[in-house]
Protein backbone atom coordinates (compact mmCIF):
# COMPACT_ATOMS: atom_id res chain seq x y z
CA UNK A 1 0.00 0.00 0.00
CA UNK A 2 0.91 3.64 -0.36
CA UNK A 3 0.78 6.42 1.38
CA UNK A 4 2.23 10.43 1.92
CA UNK A 5 2.48 12.67 4.47
CA UNK A 6 2.82 15.90 3.66
CA UNK A 7 4.08 18.27 6.06
CA UNK A 8 3.87 22.08 6.34
CA UNK A 9 4.52 24.77 8.55
CA UNK A 10 1.88 26.42 10.72
CA UNK A 11 0.75 29.70 9.58
CA UNK A 12 2.29 32.18 11.80
CA UNK A 13 5.90 30.46 11.54
CA UNK A 14 8.32 32.74 9.53
CA UNK A 15 9.49 30.65 6.51
CA UNK A 16 12.63 32.48 5.40
CA UNK A 17 13.20 29.53 3.13
CA UNK A 18 9.75 30.39 1.70
CA UNK A 19 10.86 33.62 0.77
CA UNK A 20 14.04 33.15 -0.67
CA UNK A 21 11.68 31.31 -3.04
CA UNK A 22 9.29 33.51 -3.55
CA UNK A 23 11.94 36.40 -4.33
CA UNK A 24 14.04 33.96 -6.66
CA UNK A 25 10.33 33.19 -8.33
CA UNK A 26 9.64 36.89 -8.76
CA UNK A 27 13.38 37.49 -10.32
CA UNK A 28 12.38 34.81 -13.05
CA UNK A 29 9.71 36.90 -14.19
CA UNK A 30 7.47 34.17 -12.49
CA UNK A 31 4.33 36.89 -11.88
CA UNK A 32 1.55 36.75 -9.47
CA UNK A 33 2.71 34.32 -6.82
CA UNK A 34 1.70 35.94 -4.01
CA UNK A 35 3.69 34.10 -1.43
CA UNK A 36 5.52 30.81 -0.99
CA UNK A 37 5.43 28.46 2.15
CA UNK A 38 7.83 25.34 2.00
CA UNK A 39 7.09 21.98 3.36
CA UNK A 40 7.78 18.25 3.09
CA UNK A 41 6.57 15.57 1.43
CA UNK A 42 6.94 11.70 2.49
CA UNK A 43 6.25 8.84 0.07
CA UNK A 44 5.56 5.87 2.05
CA UNK A 45 5.12 2.03 1.33
CA UNK A 46 3.69 0.01 3.58
CA UNK A 47 3.00 -3.66 4.34
CA UNK A 48 -0.86 -4.65 4.30
CA UNK A 49 -3.84 -3.63 2.91
CA UNK A 50 -5.52 -2.24 6.37
CA UNK A 51 -6.43 1.46 5.80
CA UNK A 52 -7.10 2.58 9.00
CA UNK A 53 -4.59 0.20 10.42
CA UNK A 54 -1.98 2.29 7.66
CA UNK A 55 -3.64 5.65 8.95
CA UNK A 56 -2.83 5.35 12.77
CA UNK A 57 0.42 4.15 12.09
CA UNK A 58 1.40 6.57 10.09
CA UNK A 59 -0.34 9.18 12.60
CA UNK A 60 2.20 7.94 14.30
CA UNK A 61 5.31 8.10 12.49
CA UNK A 62 4.61 12.01 11.81
CA UNK A 63 3.98 12.97 15.68
CA UNK A 64 7.23 10.74 16.82
CA UNK A 65 8.99 11.54 14.16
CA UNK A 66 7.77 13.07 10.67
CA UNK A 67 6.78 16.52 11.69
CA UNK A 68 7.54 18.76 15.40
CA UNK A 69 4.37 19.57 15.81
CA UNK A 70 5.59 22.37 17.57
CA UNK A 71 6.26 24.45 14.02
CA UNK A 72 4.45 22.01 11.63
CA UNK A 73 0.93 20.45 10.37
CA UNK A 74 0.77 17.31 8.64
CA UNK A 75 -1.32 15.24 6.49
CA UNK A 76 -2.01 11.68 6.21
CA UNK A 77 -3.05 10.15 2.64
CA UNK A 78 -3.33 6.53 2.27
CA UNK A 79 -3.14 6.38 -1.75
CA UNK A 80 -4.10 2.15 -1.27
CA UNK B 1 33.91 15.82 37.22
CA UNK B 2 32.23 12.89 35.83
CA UNK B 3 31.15 13.71 32.46
CA UNK B 4 30.08 12.18 29.04
CA UNK B 5 30.20 13.38 25.81
CA UNK B 6 27.56 11.80 23.70
CA UNK B 7 28.93 11.16 19.91
CA UNK B 8 26.14 10.76 17.10
CA UNK B 9 26.92 10.18 13.42
CA UNK B 10 27.97 13.46 12.04
CA UNK B 11 28.82 15.68 15.12
CA UNK B 12 32.30 16.72 14.45
CA UNK B 13 32.66 18.65 17.62
CA UNK B 14 33.20 16.25 20.37
CA UNK B 15 36.93 16.55 20.59
CA UNK B 16 36.76 20.15 21.14
CA UNK B 17 34.19 19.34 23.62
CA UNK B 18 36.44 16.77 25.25
CA UNK B 19 39.27 18.87 25.19
CA UNK B 20 37.87 21.96 27.07
CA UNK B 21 36.95 19.54 29.57
CA UNK B 22 39.75 18.01 29.83
CA UNK B 23 41.74 20.97 30.32
CA UNK B 24 39.54 22.71 32.22
CA UNK B 25 38.18 19.89 34.95
CA UNK B 26 41.51 17.85 34.62
CA UNK B 27 39.19 14.93 33.85
CA UNK B 28 39.10 13.09 31.37
CA UNK B 29 35.27 13.04 30.02
CA UNK B 30 33.74 9.65 28.39
CA UNK B 31 32.94 9.67 24.98
CA UNK B 32 29.31 7.72 24.74
CA UNK B 33 28.49 6.53 21.21
CA UNK B 34 24.61 6.85 20.56
CA UNK B 35 23.67 3.37 20.65
CA UNK B 36 24.46 3.13 24.05
CA UNK B 37 21.76 2.74 26.46
CA UNK B 38 23.35 3.82 29.77
CA UNK B 39 25.27 6.82 30.46
CA UNK B 40 28.63 5.75 32.78
CA UNK B 41 27.93 5.32 36.18
CA UNK B 42 28.25 8.15 38.44
CA UNK B 43 27.93 10.79 35.71
CA UNK B 44 27.68 14.26 37.17
CA UNK B 45 27.29 16.41 33.28
CA UNK B 46 26.45 15.30 29.95
CA UNK B 47 27.48 17.29 27.13
CA UNK B 48 25.39 16.76 23.60
CA UNK B 49 28.42 18.39 21.35
CA UNK B 50 27.96 20.34 18.02
CA UNK B 51 27.74 19.16 14.70
CA UNK B 52 25.96 17.87 12.05
CA UNK B 53 24.04 15.01 13.46
CA UNK B 54 22.74 12.47 10.41
CA UNK B 55 23.40 15.59 7.86
CA UNK B 56 20.39 17.55 9.61
CA UNK B 57 18.21 14.80 7.57
CA UNK B 58 14.50 15.48 8.28
CA UNK B 59 15.29 18.63 11.08
CA UNK B 60 18.62 19.50 12.72
CA UNK B 61 18.99 17.10 15.53
CA UNK B 62 15.39 15.14 15.00
CA UNK B 63 16.69 11.69 14.37
CA UNK B 64 19.67 11.92 16.79
CA UNK B 65 17.13 13.16 19.37
CA UNK B 66 15.42 9.71 18.48
CA UNK B 67 18.61 7.77 19.46
CA UNK B 68 18.44 4.86 21.84
CA UNK B 69 21.37 7.43 24.33
CA UNK B 70 18.62 9.91 24.38
CA UNK B 71 16.54 8.12 26.47
CA UNK B 72 19.09 7.49 29.39
CA UNK B 73 19.70 11.67 28.96
CA UNK B 74 16.15 11.78 29.60
CA UNK B 75 16.39 10.43 33.04
CA UNK B 76 19.22 11.32 33.55
CA UNK B 77 17.91 15.08 33.54
CA UNK B 78 14.65 14.19 35.07
CA UNK B 79 16.80 13.61 38.09
CA UNK B 80 18.46 16.81 38.20
CA UNK B 81 21.75 15.91 36.14
CA UNK B 82 23.32 18.41 34.57
CA UNK B 83 23.03 18.25 30.95
CA UNK B 84 24.82 20.76 28.37
CA UNK B 85 23.81 20.73 24.89
CA UNK B 86 25.63 23.40 22.06
CA UNK B 87 24.54 24.08 18.83
CA UNK B 88 23.81 21.10 17.02
CA UNK B 89 23.50 19.39 20.64
CA UNK B 90 20.78 22.53 21.82
CA UNK B 91 18.81 21.56 18.37
CA UNK B 92 19.09 17.96 19.76
CA UNK B 93 18.11 19.25 23.05
CA UNK B 94 14.82 21.33 21.62
CA UNK B 95 13.82 18.14 19.21
CA UNK B 96 14.04 15.49 22.06
CA UNK B 97 11.49 18.05 24.29
CA UNK B 98 13.99 18.42 26.91
CA UNK B 99 13.38 22.54 26.31
CA UNK B 100 10.97 24.26 24.55
CA UNK B 101 10.99 25.68 21.00
CA UNK B 102 12.93 25.13 18.17
CA UNK B 103 16.01 26.45 16.18
CA UNK B 104 14.85 27.43 12.67
CA UNK B 105 17.08 28.75 9.54
CA UNK B 106 18.66 31.79 10.26
CA UNK B 107 16.74 34.95 9.07
CA UNK B 108 19.10 36.16 6.99
CA UNK B 109 19.49 32.45 5.64
CA UNK B 110 23.53 32.46 5.47
CA UNK B 111 24.84 30.00 7.75
CA UNK B 112 27.18 32.54 9.75
CA UNK B 113 30.56 31.54 11.05
CA UNK B 114 32.15 34.12 13.13
CA UNK B 115 32.74 35.67 16.99
CA UNK B 116 29.40 37.10 18.36
CA UNK B 117 29.09 38.88 21.93
CA UNK B 118 26.46 37.41 24.20
CA UNK B 119 25.17 38.97 27.52
CA UNK B 120 24.98 36.71 30.46
CA UNK B 121 21.94 37.34 32.40
CA UNK B 122 22.27 35.32 34.94
CA UNK B 123 25.05 34.22 37.11
CA UNK B 124 23.13 31.88 39.54
CA UNK B 125 22.86 29.16 37.59
CA UNK B 126 25.17 26.14 37.47
CA UNK B 127 26.23 26.66 34.43
CA UNK B 128 27.16 30.71 34.35
CA UNK B 129 28.84 31.12 37.87
CA UNK B 130 31.72 31.67 36.38
CA UNK B 131 30.51 35.05 35.03
CA UNK B 132 28.68 37.89 36.29
CA UNK B 133 24.78 38.85 35.42
CA UNK B 134 25.02 41.50 32.61
CA UNK B 135 28.88 40.25 31.48
CA UNK B 136 29.49 40.48 27.77
CA UNK B 137 31.56 37.53 26.45
CA UNK B 138 32.62 36.75 23.15
CA UNK B 139 32.28 33.60 22.04
CA UNK B 140 32.15 31.75 18.17
CA UNK B 141 28.97 30.28 16.50
CA UNK B 142 28.56 28.74 13.54
CA UNK B 143 25.60 27.58 12.59
CA UNK B 144 23.21 27.82 9.56
CA UNK B 145 20.05 26.91 11.67
CA UNK B 146 20.22 29.06 14.98
CA UNK B 147 17.21 31.10 14.52
CA UNK B 148 15.61 30.36 18.12
CA UNK B 149 11.60 30.39 18.00
CA UNK B 150 8.71 29.15 20.13
CA UNK B 151 5.17 30.34 20.63
CA UNK B 152 4.36 33.41 22.60
CA UNK B 153 2.72 31.52 25.95
CA UNK B 154 6.58 29.74 25.66
CA UNK B 155 8.34 33.09 25.51
CA UNK B 156 6.28 34.58 28.28
CA UNK B 157 6.89 31.00 30.67
CA UNK B 158 11.03 31.39 29.29
CA UNK B 159 11.22 35.28 30.18
CA UNK B 160 8.96 35.25 33.39
CA UNK B 161 11.16 32.45 34.61
CA UNK B 162 14.46 33.80 33.92
CA UNK B 163 15.21 30.90 31.83
CA UNK B 164 16.59 32.79 29.08
CA UNK B 165 20.53 32.90 30.24
CA UNK B 166 22.24 34.35 27.16
CA UNK B 167 21.27 36.61 24.80
CA UNK B 168 23.06 37.80 21.45
CA UNK B 169 24.51 41.64 22.11
CA UNK B 170 26.37 44.34 20.86
CA UNK B 171 29.73 44.67 22.95
CA UNK B 172 28.88 46.73 25.59
CA UNK B 173 26.13 44.74 26.48
CA UNK B 174 22.94 45.93 24.69
CA UNK B 175 20.43 43.98 22.86
CA UNK B 176 20.37 45.45 19.21
CA UNK B 177 18.52 43.98 16.01
CA UNK B 178 22.22 44.46 14.08
CA UNK B 179 23.99 42.40 17.11
CA UNK B 180 20.98 39.65 17.27
CA UNK B 181 22.56 37.28 14.28
CA UNK B 182 20.75 35.08 13.30
CA UNK B 183 17.08 36.38 14.11
CA UNK B 184 16.04 34.45 17.60
CA UNK B 185 13.18 35.86 19.52
CA UNK B 186 14.11 38.26 21.80
CA UNK B 187 17.96 37.60 21.02
CA UNK B 188 17.74 34.03 22.90
CA UNK B 189 21.08 32.43 22.59
CA UNK B 190 20.83 29.98 25.57
CA UNK B 191 18.28 29.09 27.51
CA UNK B 192 17.94 26.37 30.42
CA UNK B 193 14.69 23.75 31.61
CA UNK B 194 12.47 24.60 34.52
CA UNK B 195 14.84 23.06 36.92
CA UNK B 196 17.59 24.83 35.75
CA UNK B 197 19.59 21.58 35.44
CA UNK B 198 19.58 21.75 31.23
CA UNK B 199 20.89 24.27 29.18
CA UNK B 200 20.92 24.37 24.97
CA UNK B 201 22.88 27.27 23.81
CA UNK B 202 24.08 28.02 19.99
CA UNK B 203 27.27 29.59 20.51
CA UNK B 204 30.66 27.58 21.42
CA UNK B 205 31.88 28.64 24.25
CA UNK B 206 34.24 25.52 24.51
CA UNK B 207 36.35 26.97 21.36
CA UNK B 208 37.44 30.13 23.26
CA UNK B 209 39.31 28.37 25.83
CA UNK B 210 42.78 28.81 25.34
CA UNK B 211 44.74 31.62 24.93
CA UNK B 212 46.84 30.60 22.23
CA UNK B 213 43.98 30.61 20.32
CA UNK B 214 42.63 33.90 21.04
CA UNK B 215 39.90 35.16 24.00
CA UNK B 216 39.56 32.43 27.16
CA UNK B 217 35.54 33.80 27.45
CA UNK B 218 34.60 30.25 27.16
CA UNK B 219 36.29 29.38 30.33
CA UNK B 220 33.87 30.52 33.01
CA UNK B 221 31.47 28.33 31.94
CA UNK B 222 33.27 25.36 32.02
CA UNK B 223 35.12 26.54 35.40
CA UNK B 224 31.94 27.03 37.13
CA UNK B 225 30.42 23.66 36.90
CA UNK B 226 33.37 22.05 38.14
CA UNK B 227 32.75 24.57 41.01
CA UNK B 228 28.79 24.09 41.11
CA UNK B 229 29.44 19.88 41.14
CA UNK B 230 32.70 20.50 43.93
CA UNK B 231 30.47 22.30 45.77
CA UNK B 232 27.28 19.97 45.28
CA UNK B 233 29.55 16.74 46.59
Amino acid sequence: MKARVTVTLKSGILDPQGKAIEGALRSLGVEGVTAVRQGKVFDIELEGADRAKAETLLKQAADKLLSNTVIENYRVDVLG
Amino acid sequence: MKSAVLVFPGINRERDMARTIRLISGAEPAMVWHTEKELPVGCDLVVIPGGFSYGDYLRCGAIAARSPIMEAVRGHAAKGGLTLGVCNGFQILCEAGLLPGVLMRNENLRFICRDVYLRVERSDTPFTRGYNAGQVIRVPVAHGEGNYIADGETIARLEGGGRVIFRYASPDGMIDPNWNHNGAINAIAGIVSERGNVLGMMPHPENHVESAVGPTDGRGLFAGLVEALEKAA
